[in-house]
């Protein structure tokens, strides 16, 4: 033992019967991050969570840009589900700056916060369908959220960080027969999705490996504090959308899925059935949208808050996702804490995966409904 | 009488020794070159035909652009049809290396083990503005400003995130760079 | 000192202050600056003061409560919130640094997934650690107890906050790096006296 080691790494005892596997970053079934799996045998004995390989220091740069500049780089932790990552920073910087969104750019911000829900879910589920070998699983959704990708670039002009959303209401109007084109795509949408329990949903395969694996009950839901999917999928009923209504949610009518059995195939249907009800408000917001109006309020050059701190939260599709805003009267916001709802459910990664199979482990930890890169922000 | 012994020698190596030794080797080596052409010029282009239309990358997701990369595998951007079928096995059977994104400093040194476990020939793409110079992220404390000081980059491929159809010609750039270079 | 953005908009709220600051409770401090605390809120802020007179309600909102306790209290105070407030679980733990105070705040936002009555609430607790010029994290002063036990959903966001801030939590089970590089030897990024290149 010559040589010195570097630091922060260190020698490990090895063991006769444990062994250590690197689920790594370069691995089929791991993504951008690492896990840590100690095997005896065929069976998962420890778990350690290896995150930050994409930690990009979102928060720091916050401190360094001003509220309106802040905008490009905060949206790239989930780039398809840009929107519903501005959306608590547009809301906490509205009222901290007292401003009051037009009607019209309520409803658009409705539409595409659930359009992008439903772009996210689809990527997610491709992923799950390769995880687990069904490669019809990432054909399918891969193709169908072109055509909403098709409606958010006619939208916002870029198929994924949009850059849409700004204080005060949005950034340009929709063109002119954007109603027509979005019900006709939506409608479309909605029946291809459903055609997804015969290919997906009630396939035997599935149901027999992700049935009974990793069962997170209620009461363990509710203390490591999960949130989003994974928490509905126990059987507690709580969506922001619902609870803490934000721009025009309270105004439309919707469900917000429960399942109770709380393991990986309750965890995997319940993104499916959201994006049934996504289709639902996205219709009844067009109906109801104003037919016309500004959709924007005008910034001054560098907005700046009071002495004060706000914390708003919203639903994506991970979860709850809230800011924390601390500022000082100045352009730049003192402190800038984003609360992910990946990070939140990062810490069901060790509960439920000590004690499965190795083969169980893609269709556990991808089932947690947890994208890397936000996580690590 | 002794003044008239003569030698004689047999008929055919007289033939052979009177061709001079130098023109022979000139004669020899200019046949090898002729033929060492006409061989290899097809064995290289067969070569490189089978290398640029099976380009197999390594399933390493770096970053946010790998959702324009699996974007570009689906149905409607078609990255298959050009042979790039991502290979979920082994990264000893992959030749290209995609660097979809940002590179952080806990990333790198994982991303040039890939990188070497990889066999000869192997082709880098750099995707998305980060992968090129750090991109939006140039001023932040845990990112690399661009690749090009751990991997040879072959192919540029410029945008934020790129989009697939970008991606596509990226490829193909560098299948008509894989068309030009010695097949060896 | 916390204004909240809501009454910047309202002119009429600094002449309620002044009335009703005799009807709320007389343990506030900053009276001037609190808004007129809506009858929903005056349990949760009047509870909080009944059993832990020491410690300070920032602001109560409509939906947002902010409790400063010293750090000596917190655990006492943590326990208090979630057996008899019904606060579950920990949405965020933040840190901010501030240089000027020598300081650093731990910041906790609580909310609760059970209690239909308060699933709009979040409740802010906050605590300040003496911050050092030259950080050792984890063996200098900036040292916290964790709410591991009381709270489990905070074990991840702490480690974070310790390798971002340097604010060592005593008593959560796993102290290691999550996020930045194992080898990372500079002082912990999240401070204001490490600047980012080129800024």
């Amino acid at each position: 033992m010559s040589a010195k080691l570097p630091p922060g790494l260190q020698l490990e005892k090895v063991d006769d019967r444990i062994m250590t596997l690197n689920v790594g970053p370069q691995h089929p079934g791991s993504g951008h991050m690492r896990i840590i799996i100690k095997v005896d045998g065929d069976y998962i004995v420890h778990t350690d969570p290896d995150p930050g390989y994409v930690h990009r220091g979102e928060e720091k740069m916050a401190e360094y840009r001003n509220y309106i500049t802040n905008i490009p780089h905060l949206e790239r932790p989930v780039i398809h589900d840009s929107c519903n990552i501005l959306y608590p920073y547009c809301l906490g910087i509205e009222e901290l700056l007292g401003l009051e969104v037009p009607e019209r750019a309520k409803y658009l911000r409705v539409i595409a916060a659930e359009l992008n829900r439903c772009v996210y879910i689809q990527y997610w589920l491709a992923i799950y369908g390769i995880f687990l070998g069904h490669s019809t699983m990432f054909m399918w959704p891969t193709g169908d959220r072109e055509l909403l990708i098709d409606l958010l670039e006619k939208m916002t002009g870029a198929r994924v960080t949009h850059a849409y959303f700004v204080p005060g209401g949005i950034r340009n109007d929709v063109p002119p027969n954007f109603e027509d084109v979005c019900l006709r795509q939506v409608n479309y949408f909605e029946k291809r999705i459903k055609e997804y329990a015969d290919v997906f949903y009630d396939n035997p395969i599935l149901i027999s490996r992700t049935r009974d694996t990793g069962v997170l009950s209620r009461e363990d839901a509710i203390k490591l504090g999960t949130t989003g999917s994974v928490l509905r999928a126990s059987g507690v009923d709580f969506d922001i959308r619902k609870k803490e209504p934000y721009d025009v949610y309270d105004e439309l009518d919707f469900q917000s899925p429960t399942l109770k059995e709380g393991d990986s195939y309750a965890r995997s249907k319940i993104p499916w059935l959201d994006m049934l009800e996504s289709c639902r408000i996205i219709r009844e917001a067009l109906k109801k949208m104003p037919k016309s109006g500004s959709v924007r309020v005008k910034l001054k050059p560098k907005p700046k808050g009071g002495d004060t701190e706000i914390y708003r939260r919203v639903e994506s599709g991970r979860g709850a996702l809230g800011m924390y805003i601390v500022s000082k009267g100045k352009p730049q916001p003192y402190r800038l804490k984003i609360s992910v709802g990946s990070f939140r459910n990062l810490i069901a990664m060790p509960h439920l995966l000590t004690g499965e199979k190795l083969g169980n482990m893609p269709a556990v930890y991808w089932s947690l409904n947890y994208w890397p890169v936000e996580a690590d922000r | 009488m002794v003044n008239d012994i003569t030698v004689s020698k047999p008929k055919g190596l007289s033939v052979i020794n009177q061709i001079n030794s130098h023109n022979a080797n000139v004669f020899v080596g200019k046949l090898g070159d002729l033929l060492y052409k006409a061989v290899d010029t097809p064995l290289g282009m067969a070569l490189n035909w089978g290398r640029l239309w099976s380009l197999w990358p390594v399933h390493i997701e770096t970053a946010c652009c790998s959702v324009e990369f699996g974007a570009a595998s689906g149905p409607r951007y078609d990255v298959e049809r050009f042979g790039i079928i991502e290979a979920f096995g082994s990264l000893r059977q992959c030749d290209l290396v995609v660097v979809q994104g940002t590179i952080t400093r806990k990333m790198a040194p994982r991303l040039r083990l890939v990188y070497d476990q990889m066999p000869e020939p192997k082709y880098v793409i750099a995707m998305g503005a980060c992968a090129i110079t750090g991109g939006l992220y140039f001023d932040s404390y845990n990112v690399l400003p661009g690749i090009d000081g751990i991997l040879p980059v072959d192919v540029y491929v410029p945008g934020c995130p790129p989009r697939p159809e970008t991606l596509i010609q990226g490829c193909m750039l560098l299948q008509e760079k894989i068309k030009r270079m010695k097949a060896r | 000192m916390h204004v909240t953005a809501r009454e910047n908009k309202k002119n009429e709220s600094k002449v309620v202050f002044k009335m009703s600051s005799d009807e709320n409770n007389t343990n506030v401090e900053k009276t001037e600056e609190a808004p007129p605390v809506p009858e929903f809120e005056n349990p949760l802020a009047n509870l909080i003061l009944k059993k832990f007179p020491s410690a300070t309600i920032a602001f109560a909102n409509t939906d947002r409560t902010r409790v400063n306790v010293s750090k000596e209290e917190i655990i006492q105070t943590a326990s208090f919130i979630r057996d008899e407030l019904h606060f579950d679980h920990a949405e965020s733990v933040s840190g901010v640094d501030y240089p000027d105070e020598k300081q650093i705040e731990v910041v906790y936002h609580l909310g609760s997934y059970d209690d239909p009555s308060l699933s709009k609430q979040i409740l802010t607790l906050a605590t300040r650690v003496p911050r050092e010029d030259n950080p050792h994290p984890g063996n200098d002063s900036t040292k916290l107890s964790s709410l591991y036990e009381i709270f489990p959903s905070v074990a991840f966001h702490e480690r974070e906050c310790f390798e971002m801030l340097g604010v060592y939590f005593e008593g959560n089970p796993d102290n290691r790096r999550l996020l930045l590089p194992e080898d990372w030897a500079d002082i912990p990024p999240l401070r204001k006296d490490f600047d980012i290149k080129g800024r």
